[in-house]
């Protein structure tokens, strides 16, 4: 007993050092971010900010083009979680509710797209989309973005809908309901919440993607956030205090979103994996 | 259509056959209009960007070209090039080396970690959980950004710590100028970003391991050690091998963390393929070459897909 007791005190403390080892980084950048410069150029440590302070925000948010990048990030989203989404979840209904020759070959193609890297994507995104006249545009990144948001889209949102029992459709249609009817009805809004995860996830992957947007935005009053945080670090040096709070406010609507959709994004990746 | 049904369903009993079949003809095509959307996205930001890049693997395509929106057809000449030059097989092997050591690295503290978890008291369990789900939420460039402040050589933590504690005089040091060091700070930056997503889905699968085939191999005078390796490890095979196979992928395209990581411009040799492929590209304008090199990693990583694919596959079976 007293060893089994030993063995959890053990266990437990070494849970509580890897959590301060994984998290530690990120509490480091945003109490870099609240402190004084001189605090953050000191040759010892500050470990807690004694005189926490919003400057280094007010600098962030005031560097050229913040506000601009802040909303093309938002209009690049929009944009395409619009597409995606609406296209992503008629496929999805094929998918979940249809059996029809060739739906395997369609959810591989799905899943395998997935494993294409975007930067090898790139390459040819670049060339075409300079062929069309588009570079430098929103348009240009929004349609590339689809090429990675969607398939995700499709796969999570087929999980959602597999999930609702076709009986419940079915008893509808026993009572009098169209087979749209009956969907529009009752799936709908048993769906809705899938829905709505699968648009946040679409919304970090969007929001986090850095490679296409890096290539295609030339001028650097059309970059995205991701973009503009990578301006931060030059050979000259780099502003710490400045940039920690630029990434910071960028990674705040990341995790808010993160936490919420976060165990939908664990059944979408290994789908079924677990049930062993 | 529907005129035309109406027409030839003049008498009552054709007209009964007739919608049937309509409803049938429906039946049989509505999937297809309802993928057919996706299909066509997937065919224009997709598959035919997929058979450009291909095709300009086999052309000169420079400053020239690129102006004139117009390469120049050179058969195999590309990956003539390539594959004579010593500089790809390095990029190659490097990039097999680091890819193999990341996932290592991942899986094994990925296991650790979430071994641990289960023996864990409820409140250190919730901590640990949260603390990892904030890891995971960190975005990519937000993550390198942070690493990059940690290991600045003027006024970075860990060089300070590292004097500190006594390991060496680690003042002024500058982790990327020897590319070992450089990588095994980037090898970090991917791993720790990595971990969660291991720990939380290892996690979720440890909880479905039969509690009472663990009490009863318990009884039966099993140690901890035989209960893992006989009881643990084969029920949760087939999440380690998608795990496995899904950060071999990731970690093989890896980019931005070396080149956001060392200001957009690495040396040759802090090149990785994905990076090979887009300094080729984008910062001396060869893109045939550029193009033969990504063409490369898709094909390779393509051979990983094809495994974690027909994994996915067979244990969703039926369930697809």
């Amino acid at each position: 007993m007293t060893r089994r007791r030993r063995d959890d005190l053990l266990a437990n403390a070494t849970g509580l050092l890897v959590l301060a080892v994984m998290v530690f980084p990120i509490y480091w950048m945003v109490t870099t971010a609240v402190k004084p410069g001189k605090q953050i150029l000191s040759l010892t440590p500050v470990w807690f900010p004694s005189s926490p302070t919003l400057a280094n925000f007010a600098d962030a948010v005031q560097r050229p083009y913040f506000w601009n990048n802040l909303g093309n990030s938002l209009l690049i989203v929009a944009g395409t979680l619009v597409v995606s989404l609406t296209v992503a979840f008629l496929a999805a209904v094929a998918v979940a509710r249809f059996g029809f020759r060739g739906r395997t070959a369609f959810v591989v193609l799905v899943i395998g797209v997935q494993m294409v890297p975007l930067t090898a994507l790139v390459i040819p995104l670049y060339l075409l989309i300079d062929k069309v006249g588009q570079l430098d545009t929103l348009a240009g990144v929004i349609a590339s973005y689809l090429a990675f948001v969607l398939p995700f889209m499709v796969w999570t949102m087929r999980g959602f809908i597999v999930n609702i029992p076709v009986d419940l459709e079915e008893a509808a249609m026993v009572d009098g309901c169209t087979r749209l009817g009956a969907f529009v009805r009752i799936v709908f809004p048993l769906v809705a919440p899938g829905v709505v995860a699968t648009s946040i996830y679409g919304f970090i992957q969007a929001w986090n993607e850095f490679v296409i947007a890096y290539v295609l935005l030339s001028s650097q009053r059309n970059q995205t956030l991701m973009v503009w945080l990578a301006s931060f670090t030059t050979y000259r040096g780099t502003d710490w205090g400045g940039l920690m709070a630029g990434a910071t406010l960028c990674a705040i609507p990341v995790v808010i979103f993160f936490l919420i959709v976060q165990r939908h994004v664990v059944s979408g990746l290994t789908a079924g994996a677990v049930k062993g | 259509m529907r005129a035309a049904m109406e027409a030839t369903g003049a008498t009552k009993p054709f007209a009964e056959t007739s919608s049937r079949r309509r409803q049938r003809i429906l039946k049989l095509a509505a999937p297809y209009a309802l993928i057919a959307p996706a299909v066509a996205v997937l065919f224009a930001t997709l598959g035919y960007p997929l058979y450009f890049l291909v095709s300009i693997s086999f052309q000169r395509y420079g400053l020239k070209e690129l102006l004139a929106h117009e390469g120049t057809w050179v058969g195999l000449q590309n990956y003539v090039t390539l594959f004579r030059d010593p500089l790809f097989w390095q990029v190659l092997a490097r990039s097999v080396a680091f890819t193999l050591a990341c996932v290592g690295a991942t899986m094994v503290f990925g296991t650790l970690i979430a071994l641990l978890l289960t023996r864990l008291n409820s409140i250190v369990r919730v901590l640990l959980t949260a603390g990892l789900v904030f890891v995971w939420a960190t975005p990519a460039i937000v993550a390198v950004d942070l690493w990059q402040w940690m290991f600045d050589y003027e006024f970075g933590l860990v060089n300070w710590t590292l004097t500190a504690l006594h390991v060496g005089n680690f003042i002024h040091h500058n982790w990327f100028y020897n590319p070992a060091q450089g990588f095994l700070v980037i090898a970090i930056v991917v791993v720790w970003g990595a971990i969660p997503f291991v720990v939380i889905t290892l996690y979720a699968g440890l909880a479905q391991v039969p509690g009472e085939l663990v009490e009863a191999a318990r009884v039966d005078g099993a140690g901890y050690w035989q209960r893992f390796v006989n009881l643990t490890v084969p029920i949760l095979k087939p999440i380690f091998l998608i795990l496995a196979s899904l950060s071999t992928i990731w970690d093989f395209q890896v980019f931005i963390q070396v080149w956001v990581m060392l200001g957009a411009r690495p040396g040759n040799d802090y090149f990785l393929m994905a990076v090979y492929s887009y300094a080729e590209s984008f910062r001396i304008t060869q893109y045939g070459t550029g193009a033969a090199i990504a063409v490369v990693l898709v094909g390779l990583l393509m051979v990983l897909s094809i495994f974690y694919v027909r994994q996915m596959i067979k244990i969703t079976d039926g369930g697809l």
